[in-house]
């Protein structure tokens, strides 16, 4: 498992991956693994509303990757994603650990369809 | 060719014991009926609605609802731009009159949800977003939540100045007989409500809704002929955001809102500053401030001082959501842009009761997504 972006070969890179670039329409030709790097909260919620199969309360979060090493056109990549704890703040420091299901797919809109995506992700864990 | 607005209706917003097709045709009926047009008249029929199949099991509600109001062989097609559905429908509608393809087009826009959960119709509305964000079980509220976050935080303003949008709002709704609630609220009553999305609570959301809205375009020729009183369409544009909300460069700018209002207003050949009256898509009460800002009534992160000194209020320099908005009205999916268009064009035609503004030029704003698809309509009063 990998927290897979796309890049194109104008150094624009996105998350998550689209057959073409967002910003140009190139084909994107290459992946970045942004899960062994370290993010920054941009900003964050805790949702109390949430739907069926989804943990109650939610802590979701928009976090800001630093990929200026990468020589890249973009010096950041943004990732939306579910916080380990309900205590965080904007500006923190966070990284991704491994989580096998995010939501029960057996369960909500998708559970007859739960084979068009995978369930598996990463959470933002503050450093 | 230029293209008007020749009736209007909606029906009773709220908790509705009717199904899809009855809402459907009950405001079909009644729009026809305020402009004294048969049924036989109408060419093409278009039906905003985004989810009846999800939320009803039924499709194919533009077929249902040509049939049940004897509009037949009318041209029909449903319109599906979620949220956006119905501001969609009126661009189906203008664009099946200004270019001649129909003399006579009814727009109806419905939903029916409140059946549903709330988790399962909030489940219904977040399967709009990309898998990535899905299976995190982001929801429309929790995009709202990170947003009015990170605008509170980066623009300094006052936690108050979002509850007041949803005061202003429903004082608005008062007067609105169709709208779910007409009651007041207190900012204090706004700031002590339930947390759904920090730093979110229950006021800032709209409810869930059953309900339906419709309105009758035709030529600027014919509605001479045969309307006591029309508005005209004078500028209309849409436009697409990114799907994946935090893929955009600033989460403070909703671009669409931006590209379909610079559109509207060329066409129109008007401004910001012309506008005397606006319907905004309050489905979350930030969303009232991204949208003034997006639409140019505001700079970027000032336009909180527009709700704290009440410049938007009915009597303040531009009324917004004299109906109550999404906030008090309700928000019926597919139905939500035809009302916000029903509003104008009552405000335009003086039929807005004790609503009513001065107002020669009406702007709506409808949003789909979180901002993903956006159109923005300028109505003006007939000379
Ligand atoms: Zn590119």
């Amino acid at each position: 498992m990998t927290l897979a972006a796309g890049s194109c070969p104008n150094g624009h890179v996105s998350y998550p991956t689209h057959p073409r670039c967002p910003e140009c329409g190139e084909p994107q030709d290459e992946t970045v693994d942004l899960s062994d790097r370290t993010a920054e909260v941009v900003t964050w919620t805790t949702s109390t509303a949430t739907p069926p199969g989804v943990r109650e309360p939610n802590t979701l979060a928009i976090v800001e990757f630093d990929v200026s090493d990468l020589d890249a056109e973009d010096e950041f990549v943004r990732a939306l994603g579910q916080v380990t704890t309900d205590d965080v703040e904007s500006g923190d420091a966070v990284e991704p650990v491994y989580v096998e299901e995010l939501r029960d797919p057996d369960v909500g809109l998708k559970r007859e369809t739960q084979a068009s995506q995978d369930w598996d992700g990463y959470r933002w864990d503050p450093v | 060719m230029g293209v008007a607005v020749i009736g209007a209706s909606m029906t009773k917003f709220g908790q509705r014991d009717a199904w899809i097709q009855e809402l459907l045709s009950q405001a079909g009926e009644e729009c026809l009926d305020d402009a004294g047009v048969t049924p036989d008249d109408v060419e093409h029929l278009y039906v905003s609605n985004m989810a009846s199949g999800e939320f009803q099991g039924q499709t194919g509600v533009m077929n249902a609802l040509a049939h049940d109001l004897g509009v037949l062989p009318a041209y029909s097609e449903r319109v599906d731009q979620t949220s956006s559905s119905g501001g969609a429908g009126i661009y189906e509608a203008w664009q099946s009159v200004a270019s001649g393809a129909s003399d006579m087009t009814l727009l109806v826009g419905g939903e029916k949800m409140t059946h549903k959960t709330t988790g399962q119709a909030t489940d219904i509305i977040a399967s709009i977003t990309h898998p990535t964000e899905y299976k995190h079980g982001v929801t429309l509220p929790s995009f709202a939540g990170m947003t009015a976050r990170h605008y509170l935080e980066r623009f300094d303003a006052p936690r108050e100045s979002l509850a007041r949008v949803a005061v202003k709002n429903h004082r608005n709704g008062v007067d609105n007989p169709n709208a779910q609630f007409q009651k007041e609220i207190d900012v204090e009553t706004a700031l002590e409500s339930p947390i759904i999305a920090d730093p979110l609570r229950l006021y800032d959301f709209c409810p869930i809704t059953d309900g339906s809205a419709a309105m009758l375009f035709t030529t600027e020729e014919r509605a001479a002929e045969i309307a006591d009183e029309y508005a005209v369409v004078s500028g209309i544009g849409g436009a697409t955001d990114t799907h994946v909300v935090h893929e955009r460069d600033d989460p403070t700018v909703m671009g669409g809102v931006v590209e379909s209002s610079e559109e509207a207003y060329e066409m129109a050949g008007l401004g910001p500053d012309d506008l005397d009256v606006a319907e905004l898509h309050d489905m979350f009460t930030i969303l009232e401030f991204l949208q003034l800002e997006g639409i140019g009534v505001a700079d970027q992160g000032t336009a909180w001082e527009l709700a704290m000194d009440g410049e938007t209020a009915k009597d303040g320099s531009l009324p917004v959501n004299t109906s109550g908005g999404l906030k008090s009205k309700g928000h019926p999916l597919g139905a939500s842009g035809v009302a916000q268009g029903v509003e104008i064009y009552e405000q335009l035609v003086g039929e807005a009761g004790p609503r009513q503004v001065e107002a020669d030029v009406g702007l709506a704003c409808n949003v789909g997504g979180f901002g993903n698809c956006v159109i923005t309509t300028v109505m003006e009063a007939a000379e």
